[in-house]
């Protein structure tokens, strides 16, 4: 007797997707391919597709929870279709009341660690101080050893808690510096106008 | 009790070390004073101050003294003589570095505001934070092992192991009435004696009692202890000879180099 026909049948890594999608949900942080491999003694190229197959569950539109890809890792956060009720129970602490000489120390960090305080304030023009222990405090910050040499500075790098509220796959994700900014060469240009029309 | 303030170890943001360091470090120009947290300093201070039971007020006085000194160097240089340092550049120069420190500021400021956009883009997107995961612990594979050696192991250390004798180091006293008599027999027949050739060849702990007897001796006015300098020969002499032969700055000297 022949066997009826199967219209549909089942994805071979829907049993896979299905432990992903549990580690992920117990995981506080992003988990790399690596570790969701390592974790579930499977492959990377499976770890891949079960993760395909759960971003397409897990989207805008198909459910509160989506998957994102962040800070170099997976990991599950909720819809923006939540953000409203969601904002009437929780709190997003780390960016509340950032202060825009924070936004420019991080900035720094971000794109110059690590990097030491005193080359922040250089950098800035103001000491950095309580600027950087409030991104120390948030986590965002995090100590990276110290500068070579006698009673070297403490040097600071971006945290994945950084690229996780900004919402980055990585520190690569941020634009080019070259891309942003005036030209060194214009500013030069204007300072030398300013001075002598006041020469004049 | 100066080291105490050299000594001080401060972590500061901008330096790890003692403090005789930094000062070193300051006055050669390796860390600019602008950098240092000088209330990190103060507190570094307090807080070894407060370890203690004593106020040294000589240490407090040197920190005072040498923190005033860091601190108007700190003041001058973050208000440098700007006509002094623009007259070391040619206008063209200071122009190219001031632009390039702008620009590269200007960069971080834009940088900045890229951020505060990502993070606007991001405010509805909420996520859980906690503590990072535990990682499991790895498992530790041991090599293959033989039952009987391990109990040879064991057997080893089950055997009681060998009385040690102490009696070495029972210390023995004797009476110092004894070394009174010896003392006072000593000066009958003789008027004066060496304490270090009296008491050679006997050990420590009697030579500790035979000058607890001197003392005893000294304290009933029987005999006169001298001293020619620190370490020298201990002589004694009968008191009624002391008395007779010297005069008592003679003794008020021995007894204030002795003290």
């Amino acid at each position: 007797m022949d066997r009826p026909l199967r219209l549909i049948s089942a994805n071979p890594v829907d049993a896979l997707a299905r432990t992903v999608e549990a580690l992920l949900v117990v995981a506080s942080q992003p988990l790399t391919l690596e570790e969701l491999a390592e974790a579930t003694a499977d492959d990377s190229e499976r770890i891949a597709t079960a993760l395909g197959l759960l971003s397409e569950r897990y989207s805008e539109g198909r459910s509160g929870i989506i998957l994102q890809k962040v800070a170099g890792g997976y990991a599950f956060g909720a819809a923006r279709e939540a953000a409203e009720a969601c904002a009437r129970l929780f709190e997003r602490p780390i960016e509340r009341g950032l202060s825009q000489a924070a936004l420019e120390t991080v900035a720094i960090v971000a794109y110059l660690g690590p990097v030491s305080r005193p080359e922040i304030a250089r950098i800035r023009g103001v000491a950095a101080d309580s600027a950087v222990a409030s991104l120390v405090e948030r986590g965002l910050i995090a100590e990276a050893g110290r500068e070579s040499g006698p009673g070297g500075a403490v040097r600071y790098r971006v945290t994945s808690l950084f690229e996780r509220v900004f919402g980055l796959e990585s520190l690569a994700a941020l634009p080019r510096l070259d891309d942003i900014g005036e030209d060194q060469a214009a500013i030069r240009d204007r300072l030398l106008e300013v001075a002598e029309a006041r020469a004049s | 009790m100066a080291s105490a303030v050299r000594d001080l170890e401060l972590d500061l943001d901008a330096f790890e070390g003692p403090f005789d360091l930094l000062l070193t470090l300051l006055l050669k120009d390796a860390i600019q004073p602008s950098e240092i947290d000088m209330a990190g300093i103060v507190v570094a201070f307090v807080e070894r101050l407060a370890e203690r039971d004593e106020l040294d007020l000589d240490a407090c006085g040197e920190f005072l003294v040498l923190i005033a000194a860091l601190l108007e160097l700190k003041a001058r240089h973050l208000f440098p003589d700007e006509e002094a340092e623009l007259s070391e550049l040619e206008p063209e120069e200071a122009a190219e570095e001031l632009a390039r420190r702008l620009a590269e500021y200007r960069r971080m400021k834009h940088a900045s505001v890229w951020l505060r956009e990502r993070l606007d883009e991001e405010r509805g997107r909420y996520f859980r934070i906690g503590p990072a995961p535990l990682a499991p612990s790895p498992e530790r594979r041991l090599a293959a092992q033989e039952p009987l050696r391990l109990v040879e192991a064991m057997r080893a250390l089950a055997v009681e192991p060998p009385h040690v004798s102490l009696s070495h180091l029972a210390l023995r006293f004797p009476p110092v009435a004894q070394f009174v008599q010896r003392f006072r027999a000593v000066l009958q027949r003789r008027r004066r004696f060496d304490f270090d050739a009296e008491v050679q060849g006997l050990s420590r702990v009697e030579q500790a009692v035979a000058f607890l007897a001197l003392l005893e001796l000294r304290k009933d006015g029987e005999i006169a202890i001298s001293q020619a300098a620190p370490f020298a020969p201990i002589r004694i002499s009968r008191a009624e000879d002391a008395s007779s032969q010297s005069d008592e700055g003679r003794m008020l000297q021995w007894t204030a180099r002795s003290a």
